[in-house]
């Protein structure tokens, strides 16, 4: 079945009917080709959310602190509830071995000035943990350390935008700059995954903020991150003792909405990461869809193409074809066929997902790195190759079983 | 070489079955140039369809070179006409995108003989039919005189048994009619068995000897005195 004979004579059927050739190879092709781009652009989507969320450390709750609605121990409703020094100590108290680093963050806006350049910033004071929750990159200098916290040092962490808006080509490192009316020395630059936003941002040590704002010892909003070893539902257990725990000690109701609220980025990664996967299911299933209707498609160009040849199998058959023989040199003509052109529709898709990948398919349709794995695409176009042949071999056994007298008779 | 006994062969017309052959008696010797003749319908190309294995027969018997040709499946069949039967049809029936040599080498192949060896018989056969230099040109690149000799080159080349023509002059005019019956003598004068279904008295008279076919039964089986058709071609 495999000699030489066998394969010239295919190649010659293939060759000399390129009508035919191309009709089926066409329609593999593109199948392959719409399969890959499509499954290609749903990983890119994927990438995008997973991007999204990988510049900040997933193992992070944040506590917000905002104004109760039932009124709760003696106090009235509508009472601002506000974190304070003691609240971090409390929460490193009672669940220690769970906390990985625990971190407050006092936001304030402010114009912020060097020589004749000025803008506004958001600037944020913080612990050292912040790095790692915010999953900052230092460029050059350093982070703010636990130094800088005791010592209320007036040292601040700039962005990379902060340094390329106010410093030019200057190197912003040992240089002061005045942040709403106190002057800091910048002690490191840093960038962010999280884009330009992230990078207009400056840090400066908790304590130093609230040195500033009349030596107090208010902390905006705590962020903590807990231990990875507890998982997932170790850290759902962990959410919900850490809300009653804070509740108790802010004397707020268990049942008030509001007052505290508690942020499980775990849980809205999750969520997401699920969203995500749902879409991916969607656009994979549309890919199949392609594919199935490629399958049809060959199924009735090879049903056309063994009516075309009734004839020739006819003339074959008197000159002594066995129906074995038509039978394979028919699906090996198919198998070739979709084979070459399921390949090369193939190469065309990751050609073209190569091709437009970049920041444009980026920021405009949240498709990042676009692609499919080599085994997927391979799997795909050999499970086209065999429906293709299957969808060969019915009409090919009926060819290979007319009654050549039949066949001859067909014009 | 062929013996034919009490064959019979009707076909299913809906409910009605039509009765194409009403027991036919026949044989044939080694060498023998035969005419089967009659009108549209008396049955003469069903039995060469018989005769050629493209077709079965429903009653009666029929040996070919002492082999019982009967219940045959499609395989060997298929074997069966490779190796014993040769065939010359009225449309020439050749593939249109094989050249004049890669039609001729066609039933080789199926014999499974080895390239070199399939090109060099198919060139000598050609050469046999005067069509040599035409061996690299498509089917659709020959007049239609030309077509037939290619086609008979092709059923030689399988050094068939018997060699089967149904109307091998019908699509063509009478000049070149007569060149492919000179060929067809030459092939019969070097010994073998030709059968031809024709329905023209010119070319029956070619033959060594006449059949007659009318509503399914043999009227007429005679030997005549062949009529050489070199004198008709210059």
């Amino acid at each position: 079945m495999f000699n030489r004979d066998v394969w010239k004579e295919i190649f010659e059927a293939i060759q000399k009917n390129k009508l035919r050739t191309f009709l089926t190879g066409f329609t593999v092709a593109l199948g392959i080709f719409i399969f890959v781009t499509l499954f290609g652009m749903g990983n890119g989507l994927n990438n995008t959310f997973m991007k999204f969320f990988g510049d900040d450390a997933t193992n992070i709750f944040r506590i917000y602190p905002s104004t109760t609605t039932i009124p709760y121990a003696g106090y009235k409703a509508k009472r601002q509830i506000v974190f304070e020094n003691g609240d971090l100590d409390g929460i490193i108290e009672e669940f220690g071995p769970l906390v990985e680093y625990i971190t407050p963050r006092i936001q304030r806006g402010g114009v912020v000035t060097y020589k004749d350049k000025s803008d506004n910033y958001t600037t944020y004071g913080v612990g050292t943990g912040m790095q790692f929750a915010e999953k900052t990159i230092m460029m050059k200098g350093r982070y703010i350390n636990v130094q800088d916290i005791r010592e209320k040092s007036k040292y601040a962490v700039i962005g990379r935008m902060v340094e390329k808006d106010l410093f030019d080509t200057e190197d912003a490192l040992g240089k002061y700059i005045d942040v709403a009316g106190s002057v800091f020395r910048v002690i490191g630059v840093f960038q962010d995954d999280g884009g330009d936003r992230e990078e207009r941002n400056i840090f400066i040590p908790f304590t130093t903020r609230q040195l500033l704002e009349g030596n107090n010892d208010k902390i905006g909003q705590i962020t903590l991150a807990f231990n990875k070893a507890i998982g997932y539902d170790g850290a759902m257990k962990f959410e919900r003792r850490l809300n009653t725990y804070i509740r108790k000690k802010k004397e707020v109701s268990p049942d008030d909405p509001r007052g505290i609220y508690l942020e499980n980025v775990t849980e809205n990664l999750k969520q997401t990461q699920q969203f995500a996967g749902i879409l991916q299911i969607i656009i994979a299933a549309i890919a199949f869809v392609v594919i199935i209707s490629g399958i049809i498609g060959i199924s009735n160009i090879m049903v056309f193409v063994v009516k075309e040849r009734t004839k020739e199998i006819g003339i074959r058959k008197a000159m002594g074809a066995t129906p074995r023989t038509i039978i394979s040199t028919i699906l090996l003509e198919s198998i070739v066929i979709t084979a070459i052109f399921g390949f090369i529709g193939m190469i065309l898709g990751i050609v073209v997902l190569n091709a437009i990948q970049g920041e444009f398919l980026e920021e405009n349709y949240f498709i990042t790195n676009p692609g499919i794995n080599s085994g997927t695409a391979i799997f795909v176009t050999i499970l086209l190759i065999i429906c293709g042949t299957l969808a060969a071999y019915i009409p090919a056994r009926r060819a290979a079983r007319i009654k050549p007298i039949v066949a001859l008779r067909d014009e | 070489m062929i013996e034919i006994k009490n064959l019979h062969k009707s076909y299913k017309m809906g409910s009605n079955s039509l009765h194409v052959l009403k027991g036919i008696n026949f044989s044939v010797k080694e060498g023998e140039l035969v005419a089967i003749m009659g009108s549209s319908g008396s049955g003469k190309s069903t039995l060469l369809n018989i005769l050629g294995m493209l077709d079965e027969l429903d009653e009666g018997s029929y040996d070919l070179d002492g082999v019982e040709i009967k219940n045959l499946n499609e395989t060997k069949a298929a074997n069966y006409r490779n190796k014993f039967l040769g065939f010359v049809f009225q449309s020439f029936n050749l593939i249109n995108y094989k050249n004049a040599m890669e039609n001729v080498a066609l039933p080789l192949y199926y014999q499974k003989v080895a390239r070199k060896e399939r090109q060099e018989k198919a060139l000598k056969y050609l050469e046999q039919v005067g069509l040599k230099e035409w061996a690299d040109h498509l089917p659709s690149e020959l007049s239609g005189g030309q077509k037939q000799r290619v086609a008979i080159a092709r059923a030689m080349a399988a050094e068939p048994k018997v060699l089967l023509a149904d109307e091998p002059t019908g699509a063509l005019d009478s000049k070149t009619s007569y060149e492919v019956m000179d060929l067809i003598q030459k092939i019969n004068d070097q010994g073998n068995t030709i059968l031809i279904v024709t329905h023209e008295p010119d070319i029956a008279d070619m033959c060594k000897r006449i059949v007659h076919l009318k509503d399914g039964v043999i009227i007429e089986d005679k030997k005549v005195e062949q009529v050489r058709a070199a004198q008709y071609v210059q």
